[in-house]
């Protein structure tokens, strides 16, 4: 029997009996839905009235004359609709759900981006929708848990385990596994079992190719290095679709340093993790010696998943892509710096990314063009801030 | 071939009964009840295959109570090595018990697939069910468990089409097959669906290996009934570990 979805050693359908049916099911209609023109205008119909891309590229000036060396450009996905790429996948799937005829839409969700996002498609498109969140998450982010319920949404709190990510998305699959004669699940990052890292990847590439397109307009030429932030990995693997044959274009995903690798309070799967099997795909994963999944930290709550899209594992060890790490400091820094020079408020998330720019820069020189993935906007993360910089100030 | 697996069936065959698999969450609520519980389900049960449920910290296929118990277990910081000591002296007073480790995959892969397929069958343990390794996946482990003499056991879901349930019982002959009675997850439930018979009855036409019901049979005699002329035994498992964290292992009456 030939096994599906791997990426060198990495991916794959590692599930119980139980949902290889319902994947097989997904698998077809994905496939179909792919290369079906209707569908594609559909989605890209919506993509571009209610999303309201596509989105620009903006010349960080101030920012790169201050470094004094390479030119940053930010790809905008913080100007989409809800703030933040998502909602490129999440649309994706639901015109995906509404064409197999399931009625009722499903997702996890961590710091309550993907929710917010799914939520937001479930309404657009009159579906019934549920959140699984960790219970501590749901406290965390109490705003998005908001938006989710305004958006006539379903959140459930999920206490067990580490009651964080993994266990919403455990909660989600168990979900799935009961309900999948009429419930979709909709994953937000490029993990899970095949086909969803490829599915997602391929919603989320639109990102790369109108920056790819963006840049050969504008600039005559391509970035030299494309660089996103990689929880999951989905705006990266969206953005290094784009540039993926493109040889010359170095391809940078940052992982989440949190405190330092040393401490282990990270969220680094790749540079910290070891190769293990976890919500159907093998990939990096952070373990102890034992093989129990062990919790992630970052500031950045949407960088919290203790393990990485088997496509970015791959990508790593085959030497496509470089995974180097930002801690805490160093992307709150870069969230000062840009909204300082360029009146632009980052996620969290994406500051990983614009920090690992920001670290590249002044050894460049003045014609290389750095491409940060900007992958979200900051609002979110007010709170958040405030609190570390309070604490600051106490130490 | 694993002697044990296919001996079991058949004495049960002979004796015109269901053989009975019992499953129990390794060391809930202690590694010490947990021997006691396996020697009890033995002696006094009547159990003729035992799995031993191994914890693992993401249990996204199993009910509530097994989940529980796994958290409780993981709290204690028990690992696939301590399940595997376990077995040995299981191993050591029943030597004729087929003994399956019930897990996830993960923690194999962690432990290292060959280490731990040495330290399996050094143990004694007959076979392996990981829940997350699918007939599409499974040779990767499969093709190291042989060589030592160890073999797996495939989970058959009710969406199964009866030719991939053909395909799964290739190449574990000297197995059996878990037959998943009701779709969704693990769990105690009162009554089972009407279809199940018929699905049992295609799936055992279509093989030779002996297949086991399992997921939300309550007690010995409901699996009998249940089974009877239909399969070739049934699993209790959330049963038995609720009745082990409501009594602990030393109740006086039976624990399933």
């Amino acid at each position: 029997m030939k096994a599906k979805g791997h990426y060198g050693i990495y991916g794959g359908q590692y599930v119980a009996e139980t949902l290889m049916g319902p994947l097989a099911e997904l698998e077809a209609a994905y496939a179909e839905a792919k290369n079906d023109p209707a569908f594609q205008r559909e989605f890209n119909e919506i993509l571009h009235d209610y999303v309201g891309r596509e989105s620009p590229i903006t010349h960080c000036r101030r920012l790169s004359a201050h470094l004094g060396g390479a030119q940053i450009l930010l790809k905008r996905e913080d100007l989409n609709h809800t703030g933040a790429h998502k909602v490129n996948n999440t649309i994706g799937q639901a015109l995906l759900a509404k064409r197999m005829g399931k009625k009722r839409l499903i997702a996890e969700t961590g710091a309550g981006m993907h929710g917010v996002a799914t939520a937001t498609v479930a309404a657009l498109l009159g579906m019934p929708c549920e959140v699984y969140m960790g219970a501590i998450d749901v406290d965390r982010q109490a705003p998005n848990v908001q938006r989710m319920k305004m958006l006539g949404a379903k959140v459930n709190a999920v206490s067990e385990g580490s009651a964080t990510l993994k266990d919403a998305m455990n909660e989600a699959i168990r979900d799935w596994v009961t309900n999948c004669d009429d419930t979709f699940y909709v994953i937000g990052t490029v993990a899970g079992p095949h086909p969803y890292p490829e599915m997602v990847r391929d919603f989320q590439s639109v990102i790369g190719k109108e920056a790819r397109a963006q840049m050969l307009a504008k600039y005559g030429r391509l970035p030299d290095q494309a660089i996103a932030c990689v929880g999951g990995g989905s705006n990266a693997m969206g953005l290094f679709a784009g540039f993926i044959d493109d040889k010359d274009v170095k391809l940078v995903g940052v992982e989440a340093g949190g405190k330092g690798l040393a401490t282990g309070e990270h969220a680094a799967s790749i540079n910290g993790g070891r190769v293990g099997v976890l919500h159907g795909a093998k990939t990096y994963l952070l373990q102890t010696d034992a093989g129990q999944i062990i919790d992630t930290y970052s500031v950045s709550a949407g960088l919290d998943y203790p393990g990485v899209g088997p496509e970015h594992a791959h990508l790593a060890d085959t030497g496509r892509a470089e995974y180097p790490v930002i801690n805490d400091e160093e992307a709150i820094d870069a969230f000062d710096k840009l909204c300082l020079f360029e009146g632009i408020i980052p996620a969290l998330e994406s500051s990983h990314a614009l920090a690992e720019a920001i670290k590249r820069a002044p050894h460049l020189p003045k014609e290389t063009l750095l491409l940060v993935n900007l992958s979200g906007r900051g609002d979110k993360d007010m709170d958040n801030i405030m609190r570390w910089k309070s604490r600051k100030v106490e130490k | 071939m694993n002697n044990r697996i296919c001996k079991c069936f058949e004495k049960a065959k002979e004796e015109g009964r269901a053989a009975f698999v019992a499953y129990l969450t390794i060391g809930y609520p202690s590694l010490e009840a947990s021997e006691k519980a396996i020697d009890r389900l033995i002696a006094e049960s009547g159990a003729d295959v035992i799995e031993l449920g191994v914890p693992f910290s993401d249990p996204f296929a199993d009910g509530a109570v097994i989940r529980a118990a796994a958290y409780e277990a993981l709290k204690q910081g028990v690992t696939m090595t301590d399940a595997l000591a376990l077995a040995a002296r299981v191993r050591a007073k029943h030597p004729e018990t087929p003994l399956v480790v019930f897990s996830y995959y993960n923690l194999i892969l962690s432990m290292g697939s060959e280490t731990f397929a040495a330290a399996a069958a050094k143990a004694g343990v007959d076979a392996v069910l990981a829940v997350d390794l699918p007939l599409e996946e499974r040779d990767e482990l499969l093709s190291v468990l042989k060589p030592h003499g160890l073999t797996m056991v495939p989970l058959i879901a009710p969406n199964t089409p009866v030719a991939r349930v053909v395909e799964s019982a290739a190449g574990v002959e000297d197995s059996f097959l878990y037959v998943i009675t009701v779709k969704g997850v693990t769990g105690v439930r009162g009554e089972l669906p009407p279809e199940l018979t018929g699905h049992l009855d295609a799936i055992r036409s279509a093989v030779k290996v002996p297949i086991v019901a399992g997921f939300g049979i309550a007690s010995r005699e409901q699996g009998t009934a249940l089974v009877k002329g239909h399969a070739d035994g049934y699993v209790i498992g959330s049963a038995i570990v609720r009745k082990l964290g409501a009594d602990g292992p030393d109740v006086p009456s039976p624990l399933v």
